[in-house]
């Protein structure tokens, strides 16, 4: 069984924000949301500034809180590790949104909550996420951990990396090289 | 990161006529038609609740000048999608955010509608709506009526954009040779020129930045990412992903700054002073391309000569960077040579110097050997297809030049503000400019001094413009023709240089929306409404473009179903690979010294000028470029609005503290002149130097009718009241502009 991350590189990245417009017209993502976003992440002082440039979404954890406090069900993880909701099982109740460390979910106007999918259709078809595929800097990376073979376990071995919030324990699949 | 932007009442993507489900739904469908096992969750993405049939339209991108070919995807015929055309060098396959949130301009409700003329009844003006039929004649009769007063020298054509082409022709056929785009004089003139002094030719556009294999980028003032020239943005990620030094000098810790070896945080307006410093320590310590300056340049001696007092000792208290630095990027430069690029910049209309600036990086390119080389400019190549063959357009008596007698020797292009000035009436000039063709540029926020341009807008007897959206211009306009967007229309061939020669089509994805209609349609209509038939002998575009593509061996059904072909005709694009190093300059070399700038009396090679700085209590209004907008045109988008909905100003943390500014907070910028900006949010960051405000351009729309983008951050071209024209070729120089922060 496939476990799907995506490792993203930070020196490559530089923050357009194609991934989100890509996102929103791939997915009909309703106007005024979206399920993937940029962060500046600027550290230090005048002159001596560094800044990493990510693209955010949800990381899909193995250990998902979201799922785990569905009380319908409804958040569940699905075929290659891939976190889905299920909207018409979903009642909108927010435990998961309240629950997810890295605020990636919300509700959509139709009443379930919304998140990213890893593109679960294109993924499917063997296509790359959206945002993977029109990356101009091609800076992200999508494939399967669990192959020692893949794009994204060798950068992982070769280029220093790490996750987000991982002190929270939820195991999160997207990486960053750094 | 909250996930829902603040923003207005949109358009929603439901109201497209599928019933408020989802787009994407009929496309998932499709696509995983053959799927055979049965999704286990009632996602819409994954359910398929609608079927549809994809259809993909070749398309070529027109949300910037980078054109690149990309294919508009439908799902029976309701937009779903762009993507970018793999075989496509402008993209890769990649399009970067405005391109791929293009379909926004075709879903755009605020869109300019049917043909509007200007009304004035009991004093008061108003438009009111119009035929095609109507306005067309009108515009005719109005343009017979200067031409048989004053002349058809006295229209001139602003232009923006691939449709303009057809425009222009109209205006030839009409008798004036007055066109002019603002890309020019308040864009890239400066580096055009510069280059063509030094090198016998231009930059060009796509710029001919050999970036994917340099090893050493020097960037001055060109934020690469923030501005997203898509390969050019590729190329530099490929770079820095290899590990290539970037040198980037900028007041302001950019995306570009961030990705460097070197931030050389600069004092604004001295990057000349930095420039000949690395140019004195280049000859000082004999690091350029021995062979290469022997072989190919053009006085050396008086170079090194004019440098010799500017010592990076001397550059240090101008510029605020140490000599040691100074010293340690020249040589990190030369240690790269010839893969070291100094960027020419896009943008480069800033001090009024901006010609002698750019010089100074084309002559340090020429020391370090990179022009024609593997990792500096390559030369480009260009498919060969012929104009379509018109009739002789008739010889115009005057031309705008003749309103600057013996000014701009070197102006190759029109002034599109000295088109502007010449509008105004003057005792010394025998006649002013009667009527304006705008077509697709915002004029107010393109052109410096916004009240200048309202009173030569005072000034004419015509003032037509053609548009997509209800741009401020259109306001003050006398006739709007509303432009369909580029998804609904053909247009010319794309033939651009590059290093493959291509050719690419944009086919229309939908049937223009309300009454809007393609430039191409419009040009035709209105030059048989004013008697020029003869220039109009193909009946539609297709026979037009069938025309020009007769002979190429290519076809435009082939062109409908590929969207783009290169050929595989190619030349050389090194010297290292066979380009002839012939340079089309008066002494057949590359020109460190230049004897067209001695001819004309400028200086023929760069000296140091300082520029003034701010008074007490204002910082120097610096303005750029954000990677998912360009310039005011995408401001009202609906799919790109919400990444970025208003421009933020960037005020240095310290600054910001002695001014009891916090960040977010809403402030007003006050200029040297009193005139106040709308109100921005401020950026209060570690990102900026003390003395400059940065702010991206394209906010602060004032015409209601874009309801998204009406007042949401501020316009930075209202705030540049003054400007230094660079005598050498008319540029405007706006960054000589400085404001004054104050709580909103």
């Amino acid at each position: 069984m496939a476990r799907y991350g995506m490792v993203i590189d930070t020196k490559r990245c530089v923050g357009c924000a194609d991934c989100v417009v890509a996102c929103q017209t791939e997915n009909n993502v309703p106007e005024g949301f979206c399920r993937d976003w940029i962060v500046e992440a600027l550290d230090g002082e005048y002159p001596d500034l560094r800044m990493e440039i990510r693209s955010e979404r949800c990381n899909h954890c193995e250990n998902a809180p979201c799922v785990r406090c569905c009380p319908t069900g409804a958040s569940q993880i699905t075929d290659g590790g891939i976190v889905l909701v299920e909207e018409a099982e979903c009642t909108g109740c927010k435990a998961c949104i309240a629950s997810c460390p890295y605020d990636a979910r919300f509700v959509h106007p139709e009443g379930y909550v919304d998140k990213c999918t890893f593109c679960y259709h294109r993924v499917k078809e063997g296509q790359d996420p959206a945002c993977v595929a029109v990356c101009p800097t091609k800076c992200m990376h999508f494939g399967d951990l669990e192959d020692p073979h893949s794009e994204v376990s060798k950068l992982l071995r070769s280029r220093p990396n790490h996750a987000l919030i991982p002190e929270a324990g939820t195991k999160p699949k997207i990486f960053y090289l750094t | 990161m909250a996930k829902q932007f603040s923003r207005r009442e949109f358009i929603k993507i439901g109201g497209l006529g599928l019933g408020g489900a989802a787009v994407g739904t009929g496309i998932a469908h499709s696509v995983l038609g053959g799927l055979g096992t049965s999704p286990a969750l009632a996602n819409p993405v994954l359910s398929g609740a609608i079927d549809g049939v994809v259809s993909t339209t070749p398309t070529v991108c027109e949300i910037c000048f980078w054109k690149c070919a990309g294919w508009v995807h439908a799902v029976d015929g309701q937009p779903w999608k762009i993507t970018g055309n793999e075989a496509d060098t402008h993209c890769n396959g990649r399009l970067c955010p405005r391109g791929t949130g293009g379909l926004g301009a075709y879903l755009d409700e605020d869109r300019l509608r049917t043909p509007l003329i200007r009304t004035s009844a009991h004093g008061k003006q108003a438009f009111r709506e119009a035929s095609w039929d109507e306005a067309l004649t009108h515009i005719a009769e109005k343009l017979q009526k200067i031409a048989d007063e004053h002349g058809p020298e006295c229209v001139a054509l602003f232009t923006h954009g691939s449709g303009g082409s057809f425009f222009k022709h109209v205006l030839r056929a009409y008798g004036s040779n007055n066109i002019s785009a603002p890309s020019y004089a308040q864009c890239r003139g400066p580096r055009e020129e510069a280059y063509t002094l030094t090198f016998g030719e231009g930059v060009f556009s796509p710029e001919r930045t050999d970036i994917r294999n340099t090893r050493c980028l020097v960037l001055i003032g060109s934020h690469l990412g923030e501005n997203m020239h898509n390969t050019q943005v590729q190329e530099f990620a490929d770079m820095v992903g290899d590990g290539g030094s970037v040198i980037t000098v900028d007041p302001r810790y950019s995306v570009a700054a961030s990705k460097s070896k070197y931030w050389l945080p600069i004092r604004p307006a001295t990057d000349m002073a930095l420039m000949l410093a690395w140019i004195n320590v280049i000859v000082e310590e004999q690091l350029y391309d021995k062979d290469y300056v022997e072989s190919y340049t053009y006085g050396l001696d008086a170079l090194k000569h004019s440098v010799r007092d500017y010592t990076p000792e001397w550059a240090y208290p101008i510029t605020t960077i140490k000599p040691q630095l100074i010293r340690e990027t020249a040589r990190e430069m030369a240690h790269h040579k010839p893969a070291t690029l100094i960027h020419p910049g896009r943008h480069v209309t800033w001090y009024g110097d901006d010609t002698q600036r750019v010089r100074a990086g084309a002559i340090l390119n020429a020391l370090l050997g990179s022009w024609g080389r593997r990792g500096g400019f390559f030369y480009p190549n260009k498919a060969s297809i012929p104009k379509y063959k018109y009739p002789k357009y008739p010889t115009p008596t005057r031309t705008w030049k003749d309103a600057y007698p013996k000014q701009f020797p070197l102006a190759n292009l029109a002034l599109a503000n000295g088109i502007c000035d010449a509008t105004i009436p003057s005792p010394e000039r025998d006649c002013s400019f009667k009527g304006w063709l705008v077509y697709g540029t915002n004029l107010l926020m393109t052109l410096p001094q916004p009240k200048k341009t309202i009173e030569a807008i005072q000034n004419l007897d015509l003032l037509v413009a053609i548009d997509l959206m209800p741009a401020e211009i259109t306001g003050w306009a006398d006739v709007v023709l509303p432009e369909c967007s580029y998804l609904e229309r053909y247009d010319d061939l794309r033939v651009s240089p590059g290093r493959v020669p291509a050719v690419a089509l944009r086919a229309p994805a939908f049937e223009p929306k309300f009454n809007s209609k393609p430039g191409w349609w419009i040009a035709r209509e209105l030059g048989i409404k004013m008697g020029l038939e003869k220039y109009f002998p193909w009946q539609n575009i297709e026979e037009y473009l069938e025309s020009r593509l007769g002979g190429t061996g290519i076809s435009l059904d082939e062109l409908k179903k590929k969207g783009v072909i290169n050929l595989e005709e190619r030349d050389p694009i090194y010297f290292e690979d066979g380009v002839q190093p012939e340079f089309d300059t008066p002494t057949g070399k590359i020109e460190l010294y230049s004897t067209q700038l001695e001819e004309y009396g400028f200086d023929p090679v760069p000296k140091y000028t300082a520029h003034d700085r701010p008074p007490e209590g204002f910082m120097r209004l610096l303005y750029g470029r954000a990677p998912m907008h360009t310039f005011g045109r995408t401001t009202n988008n609906p799919l790109l609005t919400g990444l970025m909905p208003e421009n933020e100003v960037w005020i240095n943390r310290w600054v910001a503290r002695l001014l009891g500014i916090d960040h977010e907070q809403y402030v007003v910028l006050v200029n040297q002149d009193g005139v106040r900006s709308n109100k921005i949010k401020a950026k209060v960051t570690e990102r900026i130097r003390h003395d400059c405000v940065y702010m991206v351009h394209g906010f602060g729309h004032s015409d209601k009718r874009m309801r998204k983008a009406f007042l949401r951050g501020a316009d930075d071209a209202q705030l540049v009241t003054r400007v230094k024209i660079d005598p050498i070729m008319g540029g405007t120089g706006m960054r000589v502009n400085f404001v004054a922060v104050e709580a909103a």
